[in-house]
């Protein structure tokens, strides 16, 4: 009962802030210099008759409140306009781009996280350690790496000087495939660059907060009784160490997200990459802002999903979580 | 119990660690090098090559690190990068801490309606995919570094407000503060006098570790177009690298220096942050 009542709650401050977002984007993207029926018919000798047409015709002649609350429609029923570069819905150039990002992304993160919790784990075992130590310099190091950057050193590195790997899109252009197998390795292929620059940020995030934390609990006085007991490090490892160390790697969920999206930002653009990330960097360029606001609107809505998913899980890990 | 930070003995602790020793030299290095480099070889972005067999050249007895898409000479424009990265970065961040301060300072002090708003507002913008907004910010507010130091300062004070407010809670749940309180001080003394000053070692190790991740913003800003185009820092240069194609011509000369300029600068300031982080924070600075 308890527990449904937390969700419910959760649930109720993420459409809240949802709905923030809405209104913030409205009135940001309408704070914007000049007017957009003049940007949109790129000529200013039209006459006032056809700019009222088309001031109608987009319902910006009505009221701001009524424009509120259409733009508020069209945001949850997935209507986000026209694209002033592609001169087509949205929506559709979106949908199109949606499958690649969320590829780059779910590789990334399987990787993301199980190296870089193993990682932690290892040096965290090993305090004090080479191990240890080279790790850390490594995941600061990697921690500090410009992700675009990275990404730009592979393509002169892997692309240009050993010529290697592909270095933009996802398919190479005019092939031919024999069978769907072969495809998909050329698809694999061009996904081996853009994410290993993304993942050596996250990668380093994870293994800090992995280590930080478990070496913290290992010197908790529960430690010390269950090797008071005789059980082996991989006991106390697998039964009371890590358990007790998951609750600051699911808060990391939430910030992991954003985290994530901003690489994947970087890296498509660095190698032209056909995903969301791409397309909103090409939005920046072209200042084609109705791109823009619906990938930030729907990066948001992502960043709030997973943070709701997280106070979740939060609430299932540890029970001391009680209080509304 | 005060937890005022003891300047020498942090300094101590601080040079005593290796990882600490080594964000500091390397800290003190750039910080040299930014104040002292342009002032020996200054940097004039309108001095621009005068034909096309001087663009993107290989390095040479001239040019140290070649020259870049326009026939400047990027050994220059590196040095000067580096105080407008810095710049950026420092300035970005006194933004963030100050407000973040307010925030986490009033919000932990005032529990009722006044803290619940400002804890909503702060945990509205914690909620926000950082690069994505502040893609948007700058692509409405224009291009120059002022317009960068305010949206990077302005989007990424929230966890410092929520890292200051923990800290007030617990403050303010001690007994001189009750003491203080009913001797007659006024809100404004007992928060800037009393409470202020015990949030401090958190705050600078905080501080140290948003000027990475300010430098590091600013870097991917300017990557991505939305940097100042006149005072050229180094996620500028990188920008203009790579729209003129320096990747795939192999100008590594060009790719190479302003990137490990960012990566040293996050990566000394990381290093102190840390080691601070570990020195403030008793628990784990066994290890």
């Amino acid at each position: 009962m308890f527990k449904l009542k937390y969700i419910g709650k959760k649930f109720i401050q993420m459409l809240i802030t949802l709905f923030a977002i809405i209104t913030f984007n409205f009135f940001l993207f309408r704070i914007l210099p000049g007017d957009p029926v003049k940007l949109l018919a790129r000529s200013g000798a039209l006459s006032q008759e056809s700019l009222d047409r088309i001031h109608a015709l987009f319902g910006l002649d009505q009221p701001l409140g009524i424009q509120y609350l259409i733009y508020l429609k069209n945001m949850i029923t997935g209507k986000y306009g026209i694209s002033i570069t592609y001169r087509t819905d949205v929506g559709t150039i979106i949908a199109e781009r949606m499958g690649n990002t969320v590829a780059l992304l779910a590789l990334a993160t399987v990787l993301i996280i199980v190296i870089g919790i193993g990682t932690g784990v290892i040096a965290a075992m090993r305090r004090g350690s080479t191990t240890d130590k080279v790790l850390l310099v490594a995941s600061m190091t990697g921690w500090s790496l410009p992700t675009f950057w990275t990404g730009l050193l592979m393509i002169v590195v892997f692309g240009v000087t050993l010529n290697v790997l592909p270095v933009s899109g996802i398919l190479t252009p005019g092939a031919v495939y024999t069978s769907t197998g072969a495809m998909l390795i050329d698809y694999l292929r061009h996904l081996i660059m853009p994410t290993i620059a993304l993942i050596i940020v996250d990668m380093a995030e994870f293994f800090l907060i992995t280590r930080s934390t478990l070496v913290d609990v290992m010197t908790e006085d529960f430690i010390l009784t269950a090797k008071g007991k005789g059980l082996s490090e991989k006991k106390i490892l697998w039964r009371h160490a890590l358990p007790n160390s998951m609750l600051p790697i699911v808060t990391t969920l939430a910030l992991y997200v954003s985290l994530v999206i901003g690489g994947a930002i970087q890296v498509e653009t660095v190698f032209s990459f056909p995903g969301m990330g791409q397309l909103m960097y090409d939005a920046v360029l072209k200042r084609d802002y109705p791109i823009l606001e619906a990938s930030f609107f729907l990066f948001a809505t992502v960043t709030l999903v997973a943070n709701f998913i997280s106070d979740i899980l939060y609430m299932l890990i540890d029970p001391r979580v009680k209080e509304l | 119990m005060k937890t005022r930070l003891k300047t020498n003995e942090t300094w101590n602790q601080m040079w005593n660690d290796g990882l600490g020793r080594a964000g500091i030299i390397l800290l003190a290095i750039i910080i040299i090098v930014a104040l002292i480099g342009p002032i020996i070889f200054p940097f004039d972005s309108t001095e621009t090559g005068t034909s096309a067999a001087e663009i993107m050249n290989a390095p040479s007895a001239e040019h140290w690190l070649g020259t870049d898409e326009m026939g400047r000479d990027v050994f220059r424009e590196l040095l000067s990068g580096a105080r407008i990265s810095l710049f950026v970065g420092l300035l970005a961040t006194a933004i963030s801490i100050v407000v973040g301060a307010i925030f986490g300072l009033t919000a932990g002090y005032y529990k009722g309606i006044v803290g619940t708003v400002l804890m909503r507002i702060t945990d509205f913008f914690l909620a926000l995919p950082v690069l994505p907004f502040i893609i948007v910010l700058a692509a409405i507010c224009g291009q120059s570094l002022a317009i960068t130091i305010a949206v990077i300062g302005l989007t990424s004070w929230p966890s410092t407000a929520r890292i200051v407010r923990s800290q007030v809670l617990t403050i303010c749940e001690r007994q001189y503060i009750e003491r203080i309180k009913a001797l007659g001080a006024t809100d404004f003394r007992i928060l800037f006098v009393h409470i202020l000053p015990n949030t401090l070692p958190l705050i600078y190790a905080n501080t140290v570790l948003v000027i990475a991740g300010s430098i590091l913003s600013e870097a991917t800003l300017a990557f991505l177009g939305l940097g100042d185009p006149v005072n050229v820092s180094w996620g500028t240069m990188l920008h203009y690298a790579f729209e003129s194609g320096a990747a795939s011509r192999g100008a590594y000369w060009y790719l190479i220096p302003p990137g490990v300029g960012i990566l040293a600068v996050v990566l000394a300031f990381t290093l102190v942050g840390h080691t601070l982080d570990k020195i403030m924070n008793p628990r784990l600075r066994e290890f």
